[in-house]
Order: C-alpha cells, then structure tokens, then sequence
C-alpha cells in the first residue's frame, strides 16, 4: 500500500477557516491520550488546562499577560514567514531585547534621575527593540552575503543568546547585594511598565502586542511594503519584474521580525518580571512560531492564537500544580499542535489518497 | 453509440461533459470521439473551455456532470494517474516541471517508482534518437529555455506509451524546424495506431496535421469538420462566430529619434548553461515596430532582462531611453522614464499567479505612482485599471477579480499586455506577445503595438514567430548565440534570409536541414 498526496483543485474557504479549530481539536485529542498513557486523568486534565483558566478574573488577566509576547512576537515573524524567510530565533532576539532593554534599568539604578527619569523606560523599550533588531540582522546578513540557511543561523543564535544573558547575570549585572544570587537589583518604579489598573496583573505590553497587530493588519492589507512581503513569497520572479529588491526585502523583515520580539523581550522583564535573571522567557519565541501559523498568518488570527497558546501554558503550570503533570507535557502539547497546525494546512491543500498495490 | 460512421470505433468519448466553477460555465455538455490512430484537433478561442476539457480527460478536473468512455466501457478517471493507467498521456500547456531536478529526474518522476536514473536515461536517448527529441538527461530544469522544457514534458509522456496523446498549444514554444520535428515525431506515433488530441491557435498547423476537427464556442460544441476541407478563414469563423480582420500596418519608416538605444551592451550569463550578449547594438526610433527574431534559448531573455533592469548592465550607456543612459537603473526608474515591459513567461514573471487581477496591476504600475498614494495601495485606483483592461482588450474570466492562475493562457496574456500597452509608454519591449494566443486576441494584440507606435512610441518586438514579425515589424534583426545582427527594414528581407540567420551563419550548411 501506498500514500498519496493529490493537490486539491479548488481550496475551500470553509475549510481554510476550519483547518485550525480542526487542528486544535486533534491535538486536545492526542494530548487526551498521552496524558491517559502516563496516567493521569484526561477528563481532569482538560478542566485544569482549559476551563479553569477562564474562571477567575486573576487567570483571565494572566491569560492577556501570557499571550502578550506571543502576539507581539508572532506578528514581526508573520513578515518573515510571509516572505518565505524563516527566522526561528526569535526566543534569542526576545532574550538580547531584554538583556539590552533590563542593563539600562541596572545602569540607571540609584542614580539622581535628570529629567525625574522619565526618559529610562521609553529609552529601555527603544533599545531593547533595537537590540532585538540588530541580532535578527545577523542571520539577515549570512544569508545574503553567504548564502547560509537563515533557518540554522537564527537558530543557533538562540543558544549564544541565552549564554550571553546568564554570564551577564551572574557577572557584572548582579545584584552586589543579593546575597551571590544570579540576578540583577529589582527595577525602579520608573524603569517598569505601568499596570493598567491598580493592583492588577495586565501591563502596558498588552498595547505593544495589540498595536502590533493592527499594524501588521494595515501593513499587510493597504501598503506597498506589505504586497511586496506578499509577493516575494509567493512568485519570487514576478518580484523582481514588480522591481522589489530581495536583499532589501530580507533585511526589513528580519529587522521587524527582530524588533518585535526585542520589544517583548523588555516589556517581560520591564513588565512581569522586574528584574535580570539568567532565565526570562518560558520560551516564548519559541512558542511565537505556533502562534504564526495558528494564526494563517493573519493579525487576527494570531491574536486569537496567541490566547489559544497562552491557556496552554497557563494550564500547562496548573497542571503541575494541581496534577503533578510533568512541565515539559505542556511543551510536548504545544508542538502536537504545531504539528497539526502543519498537517492540517497539507489537508486543505491536497486530497489523502490510499493507493492499494496496484500497477501504474 | 462508439460504432462510427466508417466503422472505426471510437477510442475515447467524452459524454455531455460538463463543467462549472462557480456559476460559470467552462464546459456545457460537451461531446468528443477520438478514434485510434487518427489526429483530431480541439479548437476555440481564448476562454473556449479546451484546457478544462483536456484536464477532465487527463482526470486533473472533475466533471461536474457527463462521462467518458474508453473502449466503449465507462471509466472514471478520478486522477492523472488513472488517465495514464488507462492510455491517456498529455503534454500541457503550462509546464509542470520541478525547476531544481535535472531532466532525467523529472521524466523518472512519471515513470513507476524504482526505475534507476541511468536507465532513464538511456532512455530518453532512445527518444532522442528516434524522434529528434534533443534533451540532455543532466541538466537542471531551472537552466532550460520554454523550448526545451517543452521536450521533456513531450518526452514524459512518451516514455508512457499512451493510446492517447493531449496536446495543448505544444507548438507555441517550438521554432518552426522543431515544430517540423515535432510533426514527423506526430505522425510516427499515429501510424503505429496512437490517436492525437491537438489544442493549437495555429489553424495552418492543424491542416496539415489532423484530419478532424471538434471546435468549440463559449464551452460548447459548435462544429465538427475536416480541417482540410476548411480554410484559416473559415475555421476561424467558426471559432468566434465572426470574420476575422487583417492587421492594418502601412510600412513605416520611421525617421525620428532613438527612443530605445542599446550601445555595445555585452553581458555574462549569470548561470552556467545561459547565453551571454555579446557586444549587442541597436535603436528603436519612435514610430516603429522593431521585431528581432531568433530561435528559443539564443539570449532573448537574457536580453529581456538586461532591457527591462532586471538585470543591470556593465555600463550606465549600455542602454539609453529617450537618450538618458539606463544601464544601471532598476526596472521602476525606467518605467518612471516611460518604458514599459511584457516578459515571456506570464505566470509567475509577468503575473503572481495566485494575486488577483488588480494584485497584478500593482506589479508593474506601483512604480509610477498611478495606484499608490504615498506607501500606501490605492485599491480602488488598481481595480478600476483593471477593469478599463479588461474591458478594452476583451479578456474573458468568471468572477469579478479572479485570480490570475483562472484565467486561461491566452486571456492573461491580453490582460498582461493591456496592462502595459495602456500605459502609453515611450518604450514598449516584450518578448513572445502572442504565445499561446488566439488568432483574432493575437491579430488585436499586433494591431495595438502598431498603433501605440504610430503614435510615436519605440515598440521592440522579440519573437520566434516568423508570421508575427513579418507581419507588423517595419525593421528586423536576429538574435543567435547572444549576438544580434545588423537591422534590415523588413521589406527588404526574405524569409530564407533572416531564417539563415536564425541557424547562425557558421552553421549554414547543417542549420538548416532539418532532423529526420
Ligand atoms: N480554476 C478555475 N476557476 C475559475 N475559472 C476557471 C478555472 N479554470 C478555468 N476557468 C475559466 O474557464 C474558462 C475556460 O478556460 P480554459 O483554460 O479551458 O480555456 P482555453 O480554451 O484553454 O483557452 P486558451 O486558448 O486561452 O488556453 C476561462 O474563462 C477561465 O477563466
Ligand atoms: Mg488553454
């Protein structure tokens, strides 16, 4: 027997609009599964992982602060993505933001502020974003200039990111007073994101990611830059006769790809964490990628999936809380969903066809 | 209902086809015999439905209603691997070919898994041998001309040995001597009892090749006849339902200045198997239609793209328009500078093929500012160009902004044209204008590069069509082996000239006979 993948001649938009909420569905199924196999119950898993996150106001906040980064990032990478390039370093551009962004902070620290130090936290978003900028420019650059696959540089830029950052924590922008703890002196008021209300959880990020969204929406509907994105990704060639650069091209979409998940970087440690660790993303740029393509793609659709992402995490550490369920669980959850995100999208574009020995 | 009328029972019919996407109606109940051994043309116009029909019968479309019969049994051919299974093989339109797989891999593709390359290879020199077949097993898709990409796809189908073979528009491509090869080729086939299905704009083709034709109108069948009992006219009337009309061109000897000027543009090929232009020099005045010549894969688009800046040449003054020197400006500087440019391959070059028509505005008018306001798209700009095109050059579609991949070849290629040509541009380069278009959209096509000249544009026209360029060039010249021969007003040349020409005068004695 064999398998074949036949294309589709016509592509469905019902389907296309179906194929995640399918995809999610396969994947609560087999994680169901899983789950039994290391003998845990499913039905008390599901409870924990999707419905009680939405029970209180608390969860529902740390839901809107979880989906935050993932949305923010995952709209730089739909540019990427779009355009047929492949950054999957986005967790190491998220880390160089923060560390950039969060040395600021540290530096700044204890000093007399000029200017009541108004300038510190915009000045950390800026660089953060920028540092998050110019280290996506690295794979940008070996991949024009060489040729190297932007997919392996990005990534093993991830692992010299986070290196960098716990040397920095443990070395220089440790807390001389923290009793030798690796991490760097708590922030002042003035260099961390506001919350949006009083004593409640949700920080500013939260507008980072929405205007990001909008602005990727308006990128890609209504500007030339945008169908240029489009374009390259889809009929390379008929780019060229458009006259839209490749090498231009490529570097915009790593440096906002890069920006964005440099901003997230900061707006973690500036937000929820408030200090330097050797550790600040859950991998977050990581799961950013999910994001993207649960999403189509679209702004919209990442903003939905960001949330979809975010109450897998957040029910990934009740579920360990309550139910001893391993952590890493969640993570194997997150990528049966990448995984069927993928299948999915394969499905709606070609017909499965069982081939039984039959001669050609 | 398979006996016929002579007696020979038919070998493939197709039923009250019928096929709808959406609420339009491609194929409206239509019916086809094909008998063995005989060569039997499809014909109709732009749009007419002959892709979709073929594509039903090479199991690529579902009908929405009829059926087909194979041997006077109904079959379903639910995939192009049934259609082969059954004998039906079909060389297409548009080539579906893997760009980075070498010849003999992609032939092998088609072929039942576990056949070792070498032996595909031996085979398609078998092919090679026996019917003038020039391929070589070793190359990358991605180096080969329109031309020879078209053998491999000729060759695939072959290697299959079919009862049936499909052919859409496969001459659109070939130069006249390949054409000639591909015929004998043909006609081998037949005399061993194949049946030949044959979709061509070219009717002088399909009088000498088949002996019935089935033609269809608006997706249905209108006549059935005897190409060789009809003439050109006549089959051509039957297609559109009217009289064709002659291009109207009276010679023009344009003496005004060069608008269009190439001064010793030579330049490397940028891949191993490409042509280099070597020391390239000509001028295109306004008010003339400039027409060079060539057989495929002699550096016409090598010289496409060094005009157009797709590529930038050495030298600022390799290239002037209206005597500003281009050479290393980008193709949206010399768009602002008023030239206009229609590239070979319209799907994926000339056209995004999964952007819709007003998408595909954008490609070649963002430059100047017609569709855009500031960085931002003028959507409503874009789609009412679009549709002054559609309307104007007549292209035919379902929907109201379709995709550019539904349209059929020929309707695209009006669109792509139109696109460009009302622009009104200074300087109009296109390469192959009317491949794979019918012959009224091609006779309207020509007549619109001569009227865009006569009203004082530099119009360059680089084909292989001998016909085209005779008829509306009013200068010739020949590309061969990336150099372009000196320019001869077009009614002081022959035919036999400028064919000699084509082959490279080196090769005089052999270019010219033909193979087989
Ligand atoms: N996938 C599709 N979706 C919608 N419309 C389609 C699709 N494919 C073809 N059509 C429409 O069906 C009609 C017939 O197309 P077809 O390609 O069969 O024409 P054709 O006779 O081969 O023309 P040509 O000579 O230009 O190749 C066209 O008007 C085309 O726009
Ligand atoms: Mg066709």
């Amino acid at each position: 027997m064999r398998i074949e993948l036949e294309r589709r001649t016509a592509q469905s938009p019902v389907i296309e609009f179906l194929a995640p909420l399918l995809a999610i569905f396969a994947a609560v199924l087999i994680g169901g599964a899983l789950l039994s196999a290391i003998g845990k119950s499913p039905q008390q898993a599901f409870l924990v992982y999707f419905v009680e996150p939405f029970s209180d106001a608390w969860s529902l906040q740390e839901l809107a602060v979880k989906a935050s980064p993932l949305i923010l990032i995952a709209s730089g990478l739909a540019f990427c993505y779009r355009a047929n390039l492949w950054n999957i370093g986005a967790e190491g551009q998220f880390v160089i933001g923060g560390l950039v962004g969060g040395t600021i902070a540290v530096v700044t620290h204890g000093m007399d502020h000029a200017l009541g130090g108004y300038w510190i936290l915009p000045a950390m978003l800026i660089a953060g974003a920028l540092a998050g900028m110019c280290y996506a420019m690295i794979p940008a650059f070996l991949r024009f200039k060489l040729g190297a696959s932007e997919i392996l540089t990005s990534l093993m830029l991830v692992y010299i990111a986070e290196i960098t950052l716990d040397y920095f924590v443990r070395g220089r922008l440790r807390d001389p007073k923290g009793f030798n703890f690796p991490q760097s002196v708590p922030f002042e008021d003035i260099a961390r994101l506001p919350f949006l209300a009083e004593g409640e959880r949700l920080h500013a990020g939260i507008l980072f990611a929405l205007a990001a969204v909008f602005l990727a929406s308006f990128v890609f509907r209504r500007t030339l830059f945008g169908f240029d994105v489009k374009l390259v990704g889809s009929a390379p060639k008929a780019a060229r006769f458009a006259g839209f650069s490749e090498g231009r091209l490529t570097f915009a979409v790593f440096a906002i790809s890069g920006a964005a998940a440099g901003l997230a970087g900061v707006c973690e440690v500036a937000g929820q964490i408030g200090q330097l660790q050797p550790v600040i993303s859950p991998g977050y740029g990581f799961s950013a990628i999910i994001v993207a393509f649960l999403g189509r793609l679209q702004p919209w659709g990442i903003l939905c999936a960001g949330l979809v992402l975010s109450l897998t995490i957040i029910g990934g550490e009740n579920a360990q809380i309550a139910m001893k369920v391993p952590l890493d669980m969640s993570r194997v959850f997150q990528g049966t969903l990448l995984m069927c995100v993928l299948a999915m999208d394969v499905f709606t574009r070609y017909r499965l066809r069982l081939i039984w020995r039959r001669s050609a | 209902m398979t006996a016929q009328k002579d007696g020979k029972p038919a070998l493939v019919s197709m039923r009250g086809i019928v096929k709808r996407f959406g609420t339009f109606t491609a194929n409206d109940h239509v019916d086809l015999d094909i008998r063995a051994g005989e060569a039997h043309a499809l014909l109709g116009e732009n749009g007419a439905g002959k892709s979709t029909l073929v594509k039903i019968l090479y199991g690529l479309l579902e009908p929405t209603g009829g059926r087909i019969e194979l041997n006077g049994a109904t079959v379903s051919l639910e995939s192009p691997e049934a259609a082969r299974a059954a004998g039906i093989g079909m060389v297409f339109q548009h080539f579906s070919l893997f760009e980075n797989l070498t010849v003999a891999e992609n032939i092998a593709l088609v072929l039942p898994a576990g056949e070792k390359i070498e032996s595909v290879a031996a085979r398609i020199e078998g092919l090679t041998s026996r019917y003038g077949l020039k391929l070589e097993p070793d190359r990358p898709v991605w180096t080969l001309s329109a031309g020879e990409r078209q053998r491999i796809e000729i060759a695939r189908c072959l290697l299959q040995n079919p009862k049936l073979i499909i052919l859409d528009e496969p001459t659109s491509v070939l130069t006249p001597q390949e054409a000639d090869a591909l015929f004998s080729t043909l006609n081998l086939l037949r005399v061993e009892g194949r049946a030949i299905l044959y979709i061509s704009h070219k009717l002088e083709e399909v009088r000498r090749l088949c002996e019935r034709a089935t033609v269809l109108r608006a997706g249905k069948v209108v006549a059935t006849c005897n190409p060789r009992e009809e003439s050109v006219r006549s089959l051509a009337a039957m297609m559109v339902g009217t009289h064709l009309v002659d291009v109207r061109a009276k010679p023009n000897e344009a003496e005004g200045p060069a608008r269009l000027s190439v001064d010793g543009l030579s330049l490397k090929s940028e891949d191993l198997h490409g042509v280099s232009l070597k020391d390239i020099s000509f001028a295109v005045r306004g008010g003339e239609v400039f027409g060079i010549a060539g057989i495929a894969g002699n550096g016409q688009d090598e010289l496409f793209s060094a005009l157009s800046g797709e590529r930038l040449a050495r030298r600022a003054g390799d290239v002037h328009i209206d005597g500003i020197s281009v050479g290393r400006e980008g193709i949206n500087l010399r768009r602002q500078y008023g030239a206009a440019f229609v590239p070979e391959e319209r799907n994926g070059h000339a056209s995004a093929p999964d952007f819709s028509l007003s998408e595909n505005i954008l490609l070649s008018r963002h430059a100047t500012g017609e569709v855009t306001r500031g960085l931002s798209i003028d959507v409503t700009a874009a789609k009412s160009i679009a549709r002054q095109i559609i309307d104007s050059f007549d292209v035919r579609m379902s929907g109201d902004d379709p995709a550019a991949r539904t349209l059929s070849g020929g309707n695209l290629q009006k669109f792509l044209v139109g696109r460009e040509v009302s622009r009104k541009p200074c300087v109009l380069v296109l390469n192959q204008p009317t491949w794979g278009v019918d012959a009224a959209a091609a006779a309207d096509i020509r007549q619109r590069l001569i009227d865009l000249s006569r009203q004082g544009a530099a119009v360059l026209v680089i084909s292989q069509d001998l016909d085209e360029l005779f008829e509306i060039a009013d200068r010739m010249a020949v590309i061969h082996q990336g150099e372009v021969s000196d320019a001869r007003l077009t009614r002081e040349v022959t035919r036999e000239e400028i064919g000699l020409l084509m082959a490279g005068e080196t090769a005089r004695g052999e270019g010219v006979s033909h193979a087989h």
